[in-house]
């Protein structure tokens, strides 16, 4: 009862307190936790589902009115989400460490990118761009494009394992970038280093302003990522990788192709990828090989691994963590200490405006988030929401 | 008519050593046991009847179809599965998850059953998760079917190994050292289990066994390896009065009471 009372109170109030102060990251965050908690309280199955569809199909839309910014972390949150759980089959279920995921991520991008601005003219001589309406069946193209890319990748390292996978998968992610920068001559195909622009964004029913829309789009996607993942991970699909990550020789004594079934695996985790690459293009209207770096990989890697490896929930918090916190917390930290610093402050008789710029604290952002990395893995290296199994397996040391 | 399973003339080197030299085997019902002392070749013949490994030279057919070059997840199709001499259970899947990894070569299931999850999928997986629970309790593991496998103690890891090769639904069970590390009274119950598995499913298994007193107890026949080349072959009372056996083998002490000498590799 009490829990049931938290929840709905929890979820009410901190809705209510971001409407009176849209400024205030804490808030926010006291928002998302109230989620979390809805999602941990033992409270009815009905109940719980009701309380996140109507904070995230009511409430969130709502809150964007009062701080647009907030729609956008959202929409962010939710392509990552779909990012970490397509590695999350890869890297947590199959156990192939793939480092260069967000090439997936990229090709996906590309494709609507080329084909929904003018630039395909260049390429096939007029009729570009495709009408906007084409973006949905682009979707579509996307989900095949990344998982054709991803069986690509897949055929050359099916007998590589562990470290030597992760530097095949790493020089691959780097092909695709290095491509994407050069592919502009003899043919213009990626408009290199310059990316693409303007790309066309999808029609939209209703008049909907286009936050609200890629929001509620993203959220689609990202829920339908969500119930696929549960299905594959609770069929013999999903146990059949399990087995290649456990042992790949019983798996395969046992009846598992492992050919097909590590394909499989590839595909899937890169169909998600280039769906949300799809709509990533559409979104920002420019493209450039500049947002699918390495770090972008590894970023999401981070979100699978800190969430908890093989998790559906962990890879969603994960996901949620780490670009909140890239996003929000850690900007917003720079910012607080920039203020006290502008302001003079003095700590400990020390005049913070006397700070040389080298100290800068938004310099630090990049460094709070590798430490906060490392205390994960020091104190808990399960993750956020670990699998039972996998908890389990940890905690015995 | 020819055997159920029948190997001719295996031969596999590693480099410069010859492992197995013309090995001749076969099996029509029944358990046949194959013993030798350590690095007889054992349990590299198993390893080529599986299709781990390929061999220089011979033939293995099955049910007439030739099973050298086929994948090991086609043979298990075929209908011949294993168990592994060093357990090699997935440890960090359950009991009941383990028996249902076995029966993948059974699932007709393609990946849009899955995405569908129509009745068809209900159906197949309410069928693998009732026979599943069949298996575990058929080796008496019933209760621990939501227990991690890394968990369980190690005469039951044994008894896992065995219900997740027969959820293969196979023919022909290959068992690896079945008995090693078990206690007498285990090891006991474990050929039980066998004899009654072989009574009720009609079940051709090839054991290869340490524990002569289990060996002697259970064959119909006994094959016997020694440096990769079979020295004997016969009911275990002929190949237990077999001098070239006794010299071989058990070396020129006295016959009673064997020990394994080692662990195998």
């Amino acid at each position: 009862m009490i829990q049931t009372a938290l929840a709905i109170g929890g979820v009410g109030l901190s809705a209510w307190a971001v409407a009176t102060f849209p400024r205030s990251v804490l808030v926010f965050l006291l928002f998302q936790a109230s989620l979390v908690f809805v999602y941990l309280a033992r409270i009815p199955r009905w109940l719980r589902a009701g309380l996140l569809a109507l904070a995230l199909l009511v409430l969130m839309p709502l809150l964007g009115h009062f701080n647009g910014y907030y729609l956008e972390v959202a929409t962010q949150v939710g392509i990552f989400v779909a990012l970490a759980l397509g590695l999350n089959i890869v890297v947590g279920l199959a156990g192939l460490l793939d480092l260069g995921y967000v090439a997936f991520f990229a090709v996906g991008a590309y494709s609507w990118a080329i084909f929904g601005s003018p630039h395909a003219n260049l390429i096939f001589g007029g009729g570009f761009p495709l009408a906007a309406g084409w973006f949905y069946l682009f979707l579509l193209v996307g989900l095949l494009i990344g998982a054709g890319t991803g069986i690509l990748l897949g055929l050359p390292v099916l007998r590589l394992r562990g470290d030597y996978l992760a530097i095949v998968t790493l020089g691959f992610g780097e092909v695709i970038r290095v491509l994407a920068n050069n592919l502009d001559k003899p043919i213009n195909i990626t408009n290199g280093p310059k990316g693409i622009t303007p790309i066309a964004r999808p029609p939209v029913p209703f008049e909907v302003p286009y936050a609200e829309a890629f929001y509620f789009l993203v959220l689609l996607i990202a829920a339908t990522v969500v119930l696929v993942n549960r299905w594959l991970e609770d069929s013999h699909i999903g146990r059949a990788w399990e087995a290649i990550r456990e042992d790949e020789l019983a798996a395969q004594a046992m009846g598992v192709p492992l050919v097909r079934t590590k394909l499989l695996a590839f595909a899937c985790g890169a169909s998600f990828a280039g769906i949300m690459g799809v709509v990533f293009a559409a979104k920002q209207v420019f493209i450039s090989p500049e947002s699918f770096t390495f770090l972008e990989s590894i970023g999401v890697l981070a979100m699978v691994i800190l969430g908890g490896m093989g998790s559906i929930p962990g890879a969603i918090v994960g996901a949620t963590v780490v670009t909140v916190l890239n996003l929000q917390v850690l900007k917003g930290f720079s910012l607080w200490l920039n203020e006290l610093k502008n302001a003079g402050v003095v700590v400990l008789g020390y005049n913070l405006a006397d700070l040389p710029t080298q100290l800068e604290p938004a310099k630090y952002e990049r460094m709070i988030f590798g430490a906060i990395l490392v205390l994960m893995m020091i104190f808990r290296p399960q993750g956020i929401f670990p699998v039972r199994r996998r908890a389990r397996e940890l905690g015995e040391r | 008519m020819s055997a159920l399973f029948e190997a001719r003339g295996i031969t596999k080197r590693f480099g410069g050593l010859t492992a197995l030299h013309g090995v001749d085997f076969s099996l029509d019902a029944g358990i046949a046991s194959i013993i030798g002392p350590n690095g007889a070749g054992k349990t590299t013949l198993f390893n080529i009847f599986t299709g781990l490994y390929g061999a220089d030279e011979g033939a293995v057919t099955f049910r007439d179809h030739a099973l050298l070059g086929l994948r090991p997840d086609r043979i298990t199709a075929l209908g011949i599965c294993r168990t592994f001499q060093n357990i090699r259970l997935f440890a960090n899947m359950t009991a009941f998850e383990n028996v249902l990894v076995g029966m993948h070569a059974r699932v007709s299931l393609g990946l849009l059953d899955v995405l569908v999850r129509g009745p068809r999928f209900r159906h197949t997986e309410g069928v693998l998760h009732a026979r599943a629970s069949a298996l575990l309790e058929r080796v008496g593991l019933l209760r621990q079917a939501n227990e991690v496998a890394r968990n369980l103690p190690y005469g039951d890891q044994r008894r896992l190994e065995i219900a997740r090769a027969l959820a293969s639904e196979p023919s022909l069970l290959l068992l690896d050292e079945p008995t090693a590390g078990m206690t007498g009274g285990e090891a006991g119950s474990l050929m039980g289990l066998l004899r009654a598995l072989v009574a009720d499913l009609g079940l051709a298994v090839i054991l290869i066994e340490h524990n002569m007193r289990v060996v002697m107890e259970v064959s119909d026949r006994v094959t016997v390896l020694d440096h990769g080349e079979r020295i004997a072959e016969g009911s275990p009372q002929e190949v237990q009065a077999d001098t070239r056996v006794i010299e071989a083998y058990l070396g020129t002490r006295h016959s009673g009471g064997l020990r394994r000498r080692r662990a195998e590799r």
